[in-house]
């Protein structure tokens, strides 16, 4: 049994092109698995709905629709900065939404800036819509964040709501220029009920908007607020953060003063779209130095 | 070989060229102090109405059919740019003629734009993009073919040779033809000649002279003896064997456009719809020039608003506004967008008499995206988003950092967001180093609280023990750990010297240990939290 294969001209609105023997081999009769590896999915979908009904050929049946695949095409993963977390998660998916949450002093900004760094050591270009205009630029540059590839936008100049308004339209426009590498969402110091009026539709629309593009979607905030449309949710540990002092405090002058040179970090994937159900909760325990730690 | 490029009833084209829209209408174009204003010049469909050069605006208003247009100066000068503009992108030697004449040396152009017919078709089809519509003439000599250029209609290409036979039988008025200098000589110089050129034209009249081709016939000494010189100018012109050498003009590259409005503007919706035909105009003058703009300049003349309560004599003043790109541009509906972005953010305030763009000519950006280079946001639709998000948090509250050599807190400045790529097309080498470096740890950062927020602070020998913050509630109670002090200052040679001492501190909050950044202001006494480490 031979069916027909299309070409992706098919979807510019040029003829379909057929080619009888070459499909022979790619999908006879082909389990799920296989036919996500032989072709991309989109294609699949269109070949069986657009031939079956245009000329009702029977060698089609037995192509699997996209959204009935065992395997779906997974998405680029790009290293978010921190080598124990890209062991955790896998890196972050290019064309999703990543949520980061936790409390306060949880590590969300410090996570925050080294997907920054890895995206502008890349070349690539990426922003930061602030909610509360919190970014400090010492701690970004830090950080390893190259300065000049960082787009900042900073809300909250007026009221939580009117700052809220602001982010989700800015980032609608960003979506919709595209480009970067990265379009985080600072949502790190809106009170949780502040942040969960952001309706679910939005989330959807920028799933929508970022998905087919190289770009990395990631909000930090409080409590998760994306609900399903986030592919990747990372919980940072609120289980106290064990703060380690300088071992030579005694040595320095003035002697009375100590020094915060690093933070132990807890994180917890909650949920990865990579990952199939039920999640598998895992959790690593990583140290952020300070910056005049050296 | 030359070509002339003449643009027929150039005042009323000039008209066109500004206001397409009343090229199907009857339309006169007046000049003159009222209540003396008469027509100066007709469109054909207004000449069939009756309506004529030299009638009174009185006169000509009573044909309802009729459009009465003020004659325009700066809208005849953005069209002979335009002419210049087109007649420049075919050759670098160009005689600026007259207001409505362009003369262009075509040696060599053959094997750039093809055969004779070939390169005045091109000219005929680019002049008619500028907004003008001319007929194209092509000659062995300047003079020639500005004859056939304001004689014939269309494009008309003479061999070599043929210049007499093919100009033979076009009137001597011709010769004649009211060259529109303007303001380029002077009016009496202006007078002078066209009363010579009338005393002319009624002597060859009453000689029964009507064609250049009898005029070319007539005996050479008998014609220098009852004409002299001027006489055998006009005979040689006639037989086209007038050779001259070309004046090549050097047009600076400033592309203005301007319109003066009968009526003010208030409403900026009307002002979109005149900027857009300004800029579609300006855009297509630089895509004549393969050239682009970094940089548009609006200027805006406006009614004060006292002229207007008074009636008194009216002071205008002036609103500019400068767009400045980061790179070399040629989109109209881009610029348009972004002048209407920043109008709305800084509206003119009072109605608009006239508007005058101008831009900048700059070289097209030659850099393109490579295959292997990192994907980077398109700079017209940057441009466009940057403006949208600056419209919507303000100007200086969008773009990119820039660190300033301070120690002072907030020792940064926004500065326009240009991703690097765009300048030289590669990815910088500091990048470069950077990506080859191994990934370094983590780097614990902090949150700033913009304004840092004022608290209370209860010391225990001298380091602080609680903290009261009324502004946010989770930062307040115990001090659980702390370091510090960290002590700095400056600036203390001006008048903005600070001091301070930091303090890192641990509190507890409902989700556990916060910490935060305490700081004291040594010169106000002040205690603040600058922000959380996070």
């Amino acid at each position: 049994m031979s069916s027909a294969v299309l070409s992706t001209s098919a979807a510019r609105g040029r003829p379909f092109v057929f080619d009888d023997e070459e499909v022979a081999e790619v999908c006879p009769q082909p389990s799920g698995a296989e036919v996500a590896e032989a072709r991309p999915p989109q294609r699949a979908v269109f070949s069986a709905g657009a031939y079956a009904k245009t000329y009702k050929d029977a060698r089609l049946a037995g192509v699997t629709p996209a959204s009935r695949l065992a395997a779906r095409p997974a998405p680029e993963m790009v290293s978010s900065g921190i080598v124990a977390m890209d062991a955790l998660t896998g890196g972050l998916p290019r064309g999703c939404l990543t949520e980061i949450c936790g409390p306060a002093s949880s590590g969300r900004t410090t996570l925050l800036l080294a997907a920054l760094a890895a995206v502008t050591r890349r070349g690539e270009c990426c922003a930061v819509v602030d909610a509360s205009d919190a970014l400090d630029p010492q701690s970004a540059a830090a950080a390893g964040v190259e300065l000049s590839r960082l787009l900042w936008v900073r809300c909250g100049e007026n009221s939580p709501e009117k700052s809220l308004e602001q982010l989700l339209r800015a980032t609608d426009l960003l979506l919709e220029s595209g480009g970067f590498g990265m379009i985080a969402l600072d949502l790190g110091d809106l009170p949780p009920q502040a942040a969960r009026r952001i309706p679910l539709t939005t989330w959807f629309r920028y799933r929508h908007a970022v998905e087919h593009t190289s770009t990395v979607l990631l909000a930090i905030e409080r409590q998760s607020i994306a609900g399903s449309c986030s592919s990747l949710l990372i919980k940072l540990g609120s289980r106290g953060n064990r703060i380690k002092e300088s071992a030579d405090s005694r040595l320095l002058k003035p002697t009375h003063a100590q020094l915060l040179t690093e933070l132990e970090i807890t994180a917890e994937l909650v949920r990865s779209r990579q990952e199939r159900k039920p999640v598998r909760s895992a959790e690593i325990t990583f140290a952020c130095k300070t910056a005049w730690a050296g | 070989m030359f070509a002339c490029i003449f643009v027929p009833n150039f005042p009323v084209a000039a008209v066109f060229r500004a206001e397409p829209e009343l090229r199907a209408q009857a339309v006169a174009v007046f000049e003159g102090k009222p209540p003396l204003e008469k027509v100066f010049a007709v469109n054909e469909s207004a000449g069939r109405v009756g309506i004529a050069p030299g009638m009174t605006k009185a006169q000509a208003e009573l044909c309802s059919e009729l459009t009465l247009h003020p004659r325009s100066r700066l809208q005849e000068a953005s069209a002979h740019a335009a002419l210049l503009d087109c007649a420049q992108s075919f050759s670098p030697r160009v005689e600026d003629a007259a207001l409505d004449t362009a003369l262009v040396d075509l040696a060599g152009m053959e094997s750039l734009f093809g055969s004779l017919p070939e390169i005045a078709h091109a000219m005929s089809q680019r002049i008619a993009g500028l907004g003008l519509e001319a007929n194209v003439a092509v000659a062995s000599n300047p003079d020639a073919a500005a004859l056939a250029g304001r004689g014939f209609s269309g494009v008309t290409v003479i061999p070599q040779g043929k210049e007499g036979e093919s100009l033979g039988s076009l009137p001597v008025e011709v010769l004649f033809a009211g060259w529109i200098e303007g303001e380029r000589e002077g009016k009496k110089k202006e007078d002078e000649r066209r009363k010579n050129s009338e005393r002319l034209l009624a002597t060859l009249e009453r000689w029964g002279i009507r064609t250049l081709h009898s005029l070319a016939a007539l005996p050479e000494v008998a014609l220098s003896e009852r004409l002299g010189q001027e006489g055998l100018r006009l005979r040689q012109l006639a037989r086209g064997a007038a050779f001259r050498t070309l004046v090549p003009v050097e047009t600076p590259a400033v592309f203005e456009e301007g319109v003066e409005l009968e009526h003010p503007i208030v409403l900026l919706e009307p002002l979109a719809f005149l900027l857009n035909r300004l800029l579609e105009q300006i855009c297509a003058r630089l895509a004549s020039r393969a050239l682009n703009t970094q940089e548009l300049r609006l200027t805006l003349e406006l009614e004060s608003l006292s002229s207007r309560n008074q009636e008194a004599q009216i002071s205008n003043q002036q609103f500019c506004r400068t767009l400045r790109l980061p790179l070399p541009m040629l989109d109209p509906k881009l610029f348009l967008k972004l002048l209407q972005l920043d109008l709305s953010a800084h509206p003119p305030g009072a109605p608009i008499l006239k508007i005058h763009l101008t831009a900048e000519a700059a070289r097209p950006r030659s850099a393109q995206g490579g295959l292997f280079l990192p994907p980077s946001p398109e700079p017209e639709k940057l441009e466009l988003t940057l403006a949208r998000i600056a419209s919507l948090v303000g100007e200086s509250r969008v773009g990119s950092l820039e660190l300033l050599d301070t120690y002072r807190a907030e020792g940064f400045r926004m500065k326009r967001f240009v991703p690097g790529t765009y300048s030289d097309g590669t990815v910088s080498e500091t990048v470069r180093q950077k990506a080859a470096a191994e990934e370094k740890s983590a780097v614990t950062a902090l949150r700033m609280f913009r304004p840092p927020l004022r608290a209370t602070v209860t010391l225990e020998n001298g380091e602080p023990a609680r903290v009261l913050c009324s502004k946010k509630k989770e930062v307040q109670g115990a001090v659980l750990w702390k370091a510090g002090p960290w002590r700095s200052s400056g600036d203390w040679w001006e008048r903005e010297a600070w001091s301070r001492d930091e303090w890192d501190i641990a509190l507890q909050t409902a989700d556990g240990a916060g910490l935060f950044r305490l700081m004291h202001d040594l010169l106000g006494g002040s205690w603040f939290v600058e922000g959380s480490y996070d």
